[in-house]
């Protein structure tokens, strides 16, 4: 068989041989070639969107919800600069993704040419890795390496940027099994001796806490089952970040909620009454620690990571563990069984107690109302209408994404797709298109705030075009309901900007797109109104309007430690001192 | 667990190597650093250090290996022991980065830098420049009757010093390659 090829038509081949089955992408000059080779083929579907910020969350999405690298084409300059938002959130969050640009020709790079951007420059800090690929003979290799590369380790974006004569051009393709990959092989296994250390740790501990985060879930099934395994042989209670939702199920017995800024009460104080702590997958990150000289004084830190960069970056460990979820988890259940599964029943006993008591406080009660529609009572209605059934959540960025992470409850992973890390506005809807095309027959949801979800709410026409049946649930208070809550607690309720003025009519808007708009104003129809929505076969904008005052709740107040939080029952106080300068 | 309050036999490394991790005291430490040979691999590497807000006192870097396509990355830098292995770590997960070496940890090593300075002046300052750069072992690889360039190989500080000599007399410009780091021993 000849392997003798054009550029434009090794890419389609490589995506082939590395299973791709969904393009996300927008074409232009300097793509042209592969799309022409699209559209001489049917294995690869490929999703128009309309912005190409949309076509890097859509593939998130996608890659979040499937474990598989999600896949995105853009031309050259605008089309990769309009990316670059999307692939420092897959950054942030580790999200495998493989985007695929134009560039002006080889030999009219550096003259700014028309629509010439120096993508592998400007990507350069965004990306795992990028390449810039200048000869058609390494093009189908380095493909296959940065597919390689995206999803081995910690998991994130790469750039291969592709000058329109390298398309043109003829070359020798290299399939998936010749490519060298070797060299990057980031290693798996933890080391004996550490997860030994840690087994006795387990073994006496009195106040043991997981604490676990997004790596659970990018280690795959095999990680998630050997938690479980290990939360409930050993009877310590677990938390999760924001990023790990769904690996522990809710409804497990060992589950204590979320932690962090607007984490539980419950899940904060242990966090900050334990005497070990074990991190499996998660970064220490600012909204999960709060105030750094104060969080968890009295523990012993244990913290399994498989990027080496994660340890003593931000919190000192005393049992650092390099290596995958998956693999690291395996041996220290091997290891704690064959010594005699022992725990410290007595001690985790009255931890359970005091965890309870915690519990007692409640700290998601709300004020109800028979008028208006408490944003919490939205999401609760909404959960209690979709449970049991094959449900994907996505969010925007803001209170209400706070709230469907206290007021939804995960049973299993990859059903949550949220930015963390960078939090960026307006990843909700295009990302809840990803998730539908991965599952057109699952109920997708995108739970967001009217202004984050107007950012990017031109991806209704793809919703529409590719009939993905995405139910976009806005819960519309009219604010900028974080940046209010702020101004509120940190700028003497000075409201700078933090309001929207002329918001569209989104039930005319539902049909301007060409689907279904559904408004709900007053608690009584609520219900009807969710399941109208959940009953309508297709895309659906359902404006739910929402206290407009609302503040999300418990919080810590930045700069403040884990166990002073702000509860729905205290009053609201401002936030002063060395904490104002926090984000 | 205080770091300093470490039970006898719980590591496994020598008793020499029991730096305090935690210290504040900005330390400078020697890094090599070999990486892929590849576009834009220096501004990787420096784009880590800027965007990460790392220092950078001194930077070398040349193709050592041409048929493996390497590179040896030779970076002075400075920070408190936590910082210095965050530089490690950022480095090491890398993609082109085959080896981090921290020559200041791992054992002895051997430093050395090139500089030439060109020393202008007549009369009694262009003998005692002469004589000075005899002492130091700096050559004289250019000479007009009113300058000399000198070229002086040696350890950062013996360059810092013979400059400072240097700079009554004339000094008018020096450039310095930054330095090259070998560890001793095989």
């Amino acid at each position: 068989m000849s392997q003798q090829m054009t550029g434009a038509r090794m890419v389609v081949q490589a995506l082939k041989d590395q299973g791709v089955e969904v393009v996300f992408g927008y074409p232009g000059g300097a793509v042209l070639p592969i799309y022409d080779e699209i559209f001489q083929q049917n294995e690869i579907r490929h999703i128009l969107v309309r912005h190409e910020q949309g076509a890097v969350h859509m593939a998130e999405g996608y890659a979040r919800s499937t474990g598989k690298p999600g896949v995105v084409l853009v031309t050259s300059g605008p089309g990769a600069t309009n990316a670059v938002t999307g692939i420092v959130d897959a950054l942030m969050d580790s999200i495998p993704i493989v985007v695929l640009s134009g560039q002006v020709p080889t030999f009219m790079i550096g003259n700014d040419a028309f629509q010439e951007a120096d993508t592998v420059g400007i990507t350069r800090p965004c990306t795992k890795h990028n390449w810039l690929v200048k000869e058609t003979d390494k093009l189908s290799e380095t493909i296959h390496q940065a597919f390689h590369v995206a999803t081995s380790g910690r998991p994130g974006p790469v750039l291969i940027d592709i000058p329109k004569d390298v398309q043109f051009a003829t070359g020798t393709y290299t399939p998936p099994q010749k490519a060298r990959t070797a060299h990057y092989a980031p290693r798996v296994k933890g080391d004996i001796e550490a997860i030994t250390r840690l087994v006795e740790m387990i073994e006496k501990a009195a106040r043991p806490v997981l604490y676990t985060g997004g790596g659970v879930i990018n280690s795959g099934p095999g990680a998630v089952q050997l938690l479980r395994e290990l939360a409930d042989a050993t009877g310590i209670p677990v938390t999760s970040t924001l990023m790990g939702l769904g690996a522990y199920p809710a409804s497990g017995k060992g589950w204590i909620g979320m932690l962090g800024m607007h984490g539980l009460y419950e899940a904060n104080m242990a966090m900050h009454g334990c005497d070990l702590m074990i991190n499996i997958g998660a970064r220490f990150d600012d909204r999960i620690t709060g105030r750094i000289n104060a969080f968890s004084p009295n523990s012993l830190k244990a913290h399994i990571d498989i990027d080496p960069s994660s340890i003593n970056k931000v919190i000192r460990t005393d049992v650092p563990i390099i290596g995958d979820v998956g693999h690291v988890l395996e041996d220290l259940l091997k290891i704690w069984k064959s010594r005699g599964r022992k725990t410290n029943r007595e001690g985790l006993a009255t931890w359970w107690k005091q965890i309870n008591e915690w519990r007692a406080v409640n700290c998601l009660a709300y004020k109800g109302s028979d008028t208006v529609i408490k944003p919490q009572l939205a999401l609760q209605r909404l959960e209690a209408l979709t449970k049991g059934r094959d449900r994907y959540i996505t969010t925007e960025v803001g209170q209400h994404q706070m709230w469907a992470a206290q007021y939804l409850n995960f049973e299993g992973p990859n059903r949550w797709m949220t930015s963390g890390g960078l939090g960026t506005m307006g990843y909700g809807l295009p990302a809840s298109i990803g998730v539908q095309i991965a599952h057109p027959k699952s109920l997708v949801i995108n739970v967001a705030g009217e202004a984050s979800w107007l950012m990017n709410m031109q991806e209704m026409g793809t919703a529409v075009q590719f009939r993905a049946p995405v139910k976009q649930f806005i819960l519309n208070n009219e604010r900028l309901g974080m940046v209010r809550q702020w101004q509120q607690l940190l700028h003497g309720e000075r409201y700078s900007q933090s309001w929207s003025e002329s918001l569209p009519d989104f039930v005319k808007l539902a049909e301007a797109f060409g689907c279904k708009g559904i408004r709900a104003s007053h608690p009584d129809e609520l219900d009807d109104a969710i399941m109208a929505m959940l009953d309508y076969d297709g895309p659906v904008i359902f404006d739910c309007l929402v206290e407009k005052h609302e503040n999300c709740l418990p919080m810590i107040p930045s700069g403040n430690a884990h166990n002073d939080m702000l509860l729905p029952s205290d009053e609201v106080r401002a936030i002063t001192g060395a904490g104002a300068t926090l984000v | 667990m205080s770091p300093l309050n470490i039970q006898q036999g719980s590591s496994k490394h020598s008793a020499y190597d029991l730096r305090d991790p935690y210290s504040e005291v900005i330390e400078t430490h020697t890094l090599a650093v070999i990486v892929d040979n590849e576009p834009g691999v220096l501004a990787r590497v420096i784009g880590l250090f800027s965007g990460r807000g790392y220092n950078i006192e001194s930077l070398t870097v040349a193709e050592t290996d041409h048929q493996g396509h390497r590179s040896r990355i030779t970076v002075v830098t400075t920070g408190t022991p936590q910082v210095i292995d965050q530089i490690k770590a950022q480095l090491g997960r890398m993609v082109p980065v085959h080896e981090v070496h921290d020559l200041t940890v791992d054992g002895p090593s051997v430093e050395r830098e090139l500089a030439l300075l060109k020393v202008a002046g007549k009369g009694e300052h262009r003998i005692e420049a002469l004589r000075l750069a005899e002492i130091f072992r700096a050559n004289v690889v250019d000479s007009t009757l009113e300058s000399f360039v000198f070229e002086m190989t040696g350890a950062p500080s013996k360059i810092d010093a013979f400059a400072d000599l240097m700079r009554p007399l004339g000094l008018r410009e020096i450039a310095r390659t930054g330095v090259a780091a070998l560890a001793r021993g095989v």
